[in-house]
């Protein structure tokens, strides 16, 4: 045969750089792809599937499986060959200022470097009675699928509930020697979230003795924009979607800088 | 022929060495079951209220019931229970009925007292005629349920259990009524995040919710109604599901009776572990909630799955076996029957171990053969569901076969999107066709199944026998609430006066007088 494989050493530097779906041949394009439309199974269903995913770019799409849901639904499961071509220079990674660890990693990483547990205590301040995303991140049954702060071997949780005031939370903190504390916040009426973390980092410089190493401000809400951290008087501020290991991931990463 | 096989014996367990664990189990559960008997809550105050038909919430959606069991124990406290209290105030004042008196003792306007002699017997007659009239409703919804199966027939084992939860009930009624078209036997409506923690329970029927449907008695007249409509079309009695667990595990267990409710979440140690709920007023909550749905002959789903997703399942599997005694103890002493008994547990073995399966195996049926009369309730892989679908896909088909192999008798359906997305129709879809693949293809299995005298399957099951002994003399040398405190269920410390709603926990007075402990017991004893 004349047809020499494409290896990665024979490689251009473009063939590197742009690149399409892999099927089974450099180059082919090919993906997978199922879908549900709200069609009556029945050639009319595979016809429209054929033409969505030809909408979708894939040209030639061959519709291999098409299976009625009840009366309305039709699955569909397709292979075609998409025509993007991907410049990989394009490609952009959003960095998070600390790795995403698993459990596991943290644990360990508390252990050693702490030789002894985290102590993390949360609590929603002032008037907002919503426990639901300290709960998400504190509690054993957790968010997302993910196992919350309690499940973690090394981290100790002290989770005070609703409407703690501000100057108790520190109080509790100094006395459970908290590494950090957790303030979560739901309710914005009149920027309430706002005020009730600026509280909590005016009790804090108040009532947290110079001589003690001062725990980490941690904050979180749906309402909150990451980026205002500093304005807030926080260390750390985590908005919509945040799970309960971005949580442990960035106290391990935080707690690794304050030992440097 | 299910019973049958479950009697088989295929691992020959000693049967003086089960004895002796559920010796144990009972001596373990013996002080706690003790403190229930001379306690009582806020929420089994505020369940008797609901018995004798207060209905309904404030302008600011606080239930009438909380209103008024906050407003009798401001007065008097919960020592005596309410109904004394409440129907010598509604006898000796002018109002015309339990509603309009909330009403009046949340606005301040009516003083309670603690009757002796006659008006105390008159207050105690009138209560237990009020909240006899709940307890018939209960009745009468068994009576019907009995009926409807009977009309229409029951659906052959394993039950297909599915999950629907949109947040808004308007919603779930189209879904649940598609999935049980599509072969579920069961809906379970799961609820919001939060609700556990609520101390009250919300009303009407509920459009919104996070990951979650609000478990409010409208919600669930409305979803019966509509899984009756849809049963009457298949010709099998579909179940529906709900959760008695949290703060108001009473009021919703109450809930679930009047609203015909056929299967209802509910275990002894779930909102301990879990939610951080004080392990005092959980469980006097739960003796008062089996009591409620061993009347309503409601089947009781236990939560031994959840330790599996914290602890190891091969070094906690004795814990799983551990909690089902306990959960049977606890059980089968507030009147549930065997057959009431839905067991809990999973399949969650990490995939990478070396014979992963045959470990299954080897829990699934220990379990079978401890429990042989308890429609055991077995669940999905979760924790090693990854996001590789077509791997999730294989991974549910083997805890189905499991299933399947070991005679579970209430199996969920493994979604391929666990932990990644709530399922699309067609991951339902995928999903059940499984499960009916798995059914049918490997239906009578079970008389081929006969693992080696002493092969792995054998020995791991006679291992995690002996290691459930070893832990319930522990358990039962210390004390139940040590053992919590310790973290000897699901890897979670919690300490017998911590986590939530222990304010709403009070010792019961010499006159305390609950008409709804007195009739149902009096049938148990």
């Amino acid at each position: 045969m004349t047809v020499t494989p494409v290896t990665a050493t024979s490689m251009t530097e473009s063939q590197r750089r742009h690149v399409r779906a892999y099927g089974d041949t450099t180059g082919d394009g090919m993906v997978q792809l199922s879908f549900t439309l709200p069609v009556a199974p029945g050639p009319r269903a595979e016809a429209a599937a054929a033409l969505f995913a030809r909408k979708m770019g894939l040209d030639p799409a061959l519709v291999v499986h098409a299976k009625g849901i009840g009366e309305s639904f039709t699955f569909f499961v397709v292979y075609g060959r998409s025509g993007v071509v991907l410049d990989l220079d394009e490609v952009r990674v959003e960095e998070r200022e600390y790795p995403l660890l698993p459990p596991k990693e943290i644990n360990l990483e508390i252990r050693s470097r702490l030789q002894r547990r985290l102590v993390v205590v949360g609590a929603t301040v002032g008037t907002d009675a919503h426990t639901v995303g300290l709960d998400a991140i504190c509690n054993v049954k957790g968010f997302a699928g993910e196992k919350g702060l309690e499940s973690y071997r090394e981290i100790r949780v002290v989770n005070l509930g609703a409407q703690v005031d501000a100057d108790e939370l520190v109080r509790r903190a100094l006395a459970e020697s908290a590494d950090a504390i957790l303030v979560s916040q739901v309710v914005t009426q009149r920027d309430a979230h706002l005020v009730h973390v600026r509280e909590v980092a005016d009790a804090l410089d108040r009532g947290w003795p110079r001589e003690r190493k001062r725990p980490l401000l941690v904050v979180g809400g749906p309402r909150f924009d990451p980026a205002s951290a500093a304005e807030l008087g926080a260390d750390r501020v985590f908005g919509k979607g945040t799970t309960p290991r971005d949580v442990a991931s960035y106290l391990v990463s935080a707690l690794g800088e304050g030992a440097a | 022929m299910t019973a049958v096989a479950r009697r088989r014996n295929l691992l020959r367990l000693d049967p003086a060495l089960v004895r002796r664990a559920r010796r144990l189990a009972s001596q373990a559960a013996e002080p706690v079951v003790e403190l229930a008997r001379t306690h009582t809550t806020s929420s089994v105050e505020r369940s008797v209220l609901r018995l004798a038909g207060l209905t309904g919430a404030d302008a600011e959606g606080i239930p009438w019931v909380n209103r008024l069991v906050d407003a009798v124990r401001a007065d008097v406290g919960l020592e005596h229970g309410v109904a004394v209290p409440v129907f010598d105030a509604l006898l000796t004042g002018d109002h015309v009925d339990v509603s309009t008196l909330a009403q009046k003792a949340a606005a301040g306007g009516v003083h309670f007292r603690v009757p002796t002699g006659r008006p105390a017997d008159r207050a105690r007659r009138a209560a237990k005629r009020a909240v006899g009239a709940g307890i018939t409703r209960i009745d009468r919804n068994r009576q019907t349920r009995e009926r409807m199966i009977r009309r229409l027939g029951d659906p052959p084992k394993p039950w297909i259990y599915l999950i629907v939860a949109t947040g808004d009930i308007h919603e779930d009624i189209p879904q649940a009524q598609a999935a049980a078209r599509a072969g579920a036997d069961v809906i379970a409506v799961i609820r919001s995040t939060g609700q556990s923690l609520l101390d009250y329970v919300p009303e009407g029927a509920t459009r919104e919710g996070f990951a979650g449907t609000y478990a409010t008695q409208e919600n669930f007249r409305l979803m019966r109604a509509a899984l009756d409509e849809v049963s009457g079309e298949l010709g099998r009695y579909v179940r529906l599901t709900n959760y008695a667990s949290g703060l108001c595990m009473p009021e919703i267990a109450t809930l679930a009776g009047l609203e015909r409710l056929d299967m209802m979440l509910n275990d002894c140690m779930y909102g301990i572990i879990f939610r951080d709920i004080n392990p005092q007023r959980t469980f006097i909550d739960q003796r008062f909630s089996r009591q409620i749905h061993a009347r309503a002959g409601i089947v009781i789903n236990t939560g031994e799955d959840n330790y599996l997703t914290t602890a190891d399942a091969v070094d906690a599997a004795h814990t799983v076996v551990v909690s089902q005694l306990l959960n049977e103890r606890f059980g089968l002493e507030a009147g549930l029957t065997d057959a009431q008994l839905g067991l809990g547990h999973a399949f969650e073995i990490n995939p990478a171990v070396p014979q992963q399966f045959r470990l299954e195996l080897a829990h699934a049926l220990l379990v079978r053969e401890l429990f042989p009369e308890a429609p055991l309730k077995y669940m999905p892989p979760t924790k090693h569901m990854t996001g590789n679908v077509f791997f999730g896909y294989l991974l549910d088909a083997f805890f189905n076969l499991a299933g399947i192999l070991t005679d579970q008798e209430i199996l969920l359906v493994g979604m391929m999107t666990e932990g990644i997305v709530t399922p699309f129709l067609s991951d339902r879809d995928l999903a059940l066709e499984n499960v009916r693949y798995v059914r049918d293809a490997c239906s009578g299995l079970t008389q081929d199944f006969v693992p080696a005298r002493d092969g792995l399957v054998v020995r791991r099951a006679h291992e995690v026998l002996a290691e459930s002994v070893d832990l319930l003399e522990k358990v039962a040398a210390d004390g139940l609430f040590e053992a919590i405190a310790r973290g000897t269920f699901g890897v979670t410390r919690r300490p017998a006066d911590g986590g939530r709603g222990l304010d709403g926990v009070a010792a019961r007075a010499e006159d305390y007088y609950n008409p709804a402990t007195e009739i149902l017991e009096a049938v148990a004893r």
